[in-house]
């Protein structure tokens, strides 16, 4: 395995240059997930309209995977509806971890992460980012709760 | 440092997953192991194995005296004044918990203080933590300065007869600092409190001599210093351990035991309840041996100045920082680089062959004080030579160069 399969230009350009940085104002949906091995500190925040993601943002610290890895997130699920985000973090969560199959069109820049799964102690880093998109999600206080949108 | 010792430990012969020799830089987290300590553990088994201290036959007896033996061993090792002033534990943290408990639940009330300090690891925190939970005493810091040392002024200043405890660490496991424990021992005794010293990171590395220290507990794990993982030692000054309550019960550390009640074995007894971790305690005498046939003083000298030549190394890189003390620094050197995330370093290195250790290293508090999420940590031993700092900067130098900042490109939608 080479280093070049996991650290792809286009991981070190989303790391470099992270697309939806930040967060939303006034989010239906957020979450703060950490890597307490590796310190990785990753907020997620969206924007639900008729049904579908109408933005999504993340910020936070830590190593190129999982910094690259929930910008080229918030890329993908704009524009899907929740079930349809869900699912594809689940096609995520089996590329990465090198269940056989095809992953094609429907999974964007993320393909650029397929190199993952032959660097087992780096999965914890490119999920980071869709587990916390999922626990934004499965917050009982559903959409938008005031403090969390001070 | 004779030049041959790696042949001392069989991992650097039978490491193959990469077709790269193993440059082995995470010493400060556990060290390899000498042929002489597996082969003692395996030679216990197959030869001693029965249980300690209560059989009525000669295996067992052989057993008994190969565990206590290691005790000896342990008390040569730290100079400590007599054998029964060694408890076994599973490790330091396992030892600093016995205090925490053992001593602290029982002398600490509302309002009292343990001095800590800046840079600790989480094993001489968080016991304190829940046992000012339940004692309501206060924790108080000494503080570190700009070159990564303690400020004895700032342990000055907070020490007082509301002082029960100082607790520090002798080694700092992130920045390699040695702590002026002497002092701090002092002082501590000055104002009336007990003065503990986490030796996790120094008994493996210096001369140590806690009377010389004197402090009332010194904590230390074994598979930091050559032996096997799950034994370590707590030395305590033994009046102290005969005033102290059991950490733990059961079978072993007992004198009587009735339906509602019980009363309690000598010292170090009635701190080892169950069966021990003998085979533990076995590996552990072969590695103080292993440790003191080397010379404690030559592993000092090795490592400090393998440490001053990897920090000089690696500060000659751009974008290279370094978290040691000018003058007070060890084997431990912790670096962050610009653009370029430890955990990532750490992948870099690895596919060279080199390991080190990424992250908060158990310290994030320290890791705040030092205004980082956390670093890269090369920890030298006595396998270690420049040759493996040549390796580790050329290969820093690959994946700086793979992380070079890049303008903002169309690979992307």
């Amino acid at each position: 395995m080479s280093l070049n399969d996991l650290f792809t230009e286009i991981i070190l350009d989303h790391y470099q240059h992270p697309h939806n940085h930040g967060l939303i104002p006034n989010p239906t949906y957020s979450s703060r997930g950490f890597n307490e091995s590796c310190g990785d500190d990753v907020q997620v925040s969206v924007l639900i309209k008729n049904g579908i993601i109408a933005d999504a943002r993340f910020s936070g610290a830590g190593c190129s995977i999982s910094q690259a890895s929930a910008s080229i997130m918030t890329d993908l699920v704009k524009g899907k509806s929740i079930e349809e985000a869900k699912k594809l973090a689940s096609r995520f969560y089996d590329m990465v971890k090198g269940t056989e199959g095809e992953y094609g069109e429907e999974m964007g820049d993320a393909i650029s992460l397929q190199g993952v799964a032959k660097f087992p102690v780096r999965v914890k880093c490119a999920t980071l980012g869709w587990h916390t998109l999922e626990e934004a999600f499965a917050k009982n206080d559903g959409p938008n709760s005031s403090e969390e949108t001070k | 440092m004779r030049s041959d010792i790696k042949n001392d430990f069989p991992i650097f012969a039978n490491w193959r997953e990469k077709g790269k020799p193993l440059i082995y830089l995470d010493s400060a987290a556990t060290t390899q192991k000498p042929a002489r300590v597996i082969d003692a553990v395996s030679e216990y088994y197959s030869r001693y194995n029965a249980n300690v201290h209560r059989g009525t036959y000669e295996l067992s007896q052989l057993a008994t005296d190969l565990y206590e033996n290691s005790r000896t061993a342990v008390a040569r090792f730290i100079n400590a004044e007599r054998a029964e002033s060694i408890v076994f534990t599973r490790n330091a943290t396992e030892s600093l918990n016995l205090i925490a408990y053992a001593w602290g639940l029982n002398n600490l009330k509302k309002g009292d203080e343990v001095i800590l300090s800046d840079m600790e690891h989480h094993s001489n925190l968080v016991p304190w933590h829940i046992i000012s939970r339940h004692t309501g005493a206060v924790l108080k810091f000494i503080r570190m300065n700009s070159d990564f040392q303690l400020d004895l002024q700032s342990l000055k200043d907070n020490i007082g007869p509301r002082t029960k405890v100082v607790s520090v660490v002798h080694v700092s496991n992130v920045l390699g600092t040695i702590n002026p424990v002497k002092e701090i021992c002092r002082l501590a005794h000055e104002a009336g409190a007990i003065a503990i010293v986490d030796g996790a990171q120094s008994a493996p590395h210096m001369p140590v001599d806690v009377r010389e220290i004197g402090c009332d507990f010194y904590a230390l794990s074994g598979h930091k210093m050559c032996g096997p993982t799950g034994i370590g030692a707590l030395y305590a000054r033994y009046e102290l351990l005969e005033r102290m309550e059991p950490f733990l019960g059961g079978g072993e550390m007992i004198n009587e035991v009735f339906p509602t009640t019980s009363n309690y074995a000598k010292p170090p007894y009635k701190f080892e309840a169950g069966t021990p971790n003998i085979a533990g305690a076995v590996g552990l005498k072969a590695a103080v041996e292993y440790l003191e046939a080397v010379g404690l003083k030559e592993v000092e000298e090795h490592e400090i100045a393998l440490g001053d030549y990897a920090a000089r190394r690696l500060a000659e890189i751009e974008g290279v920082r370094i978290f040691r003390p000018k003058t007070t620094g060890t084997g431990v050197v912790s670096f962050t680089v610009e653009n370029v995330h430890p955990h990532d370093i750490s992948t870099i290195l690895d596919s060279e062959g080199v390991a080190i250790r990424a992250g908060h290293h158990c310290a994030q508090p320290l890791m705040r004080k030092l205004q980082v999420q956390s670093t890269a940590r090369a920890s030298f031993y006595i396998y270690n030579d420049k040759s493996d700092v040549e390796v580790l900067a050329s290969a820093l130098e690959k994946g700086i160069a793979l992380f070079r900042p890049r303008k903002k490109a169309d690979v992307t939608k």
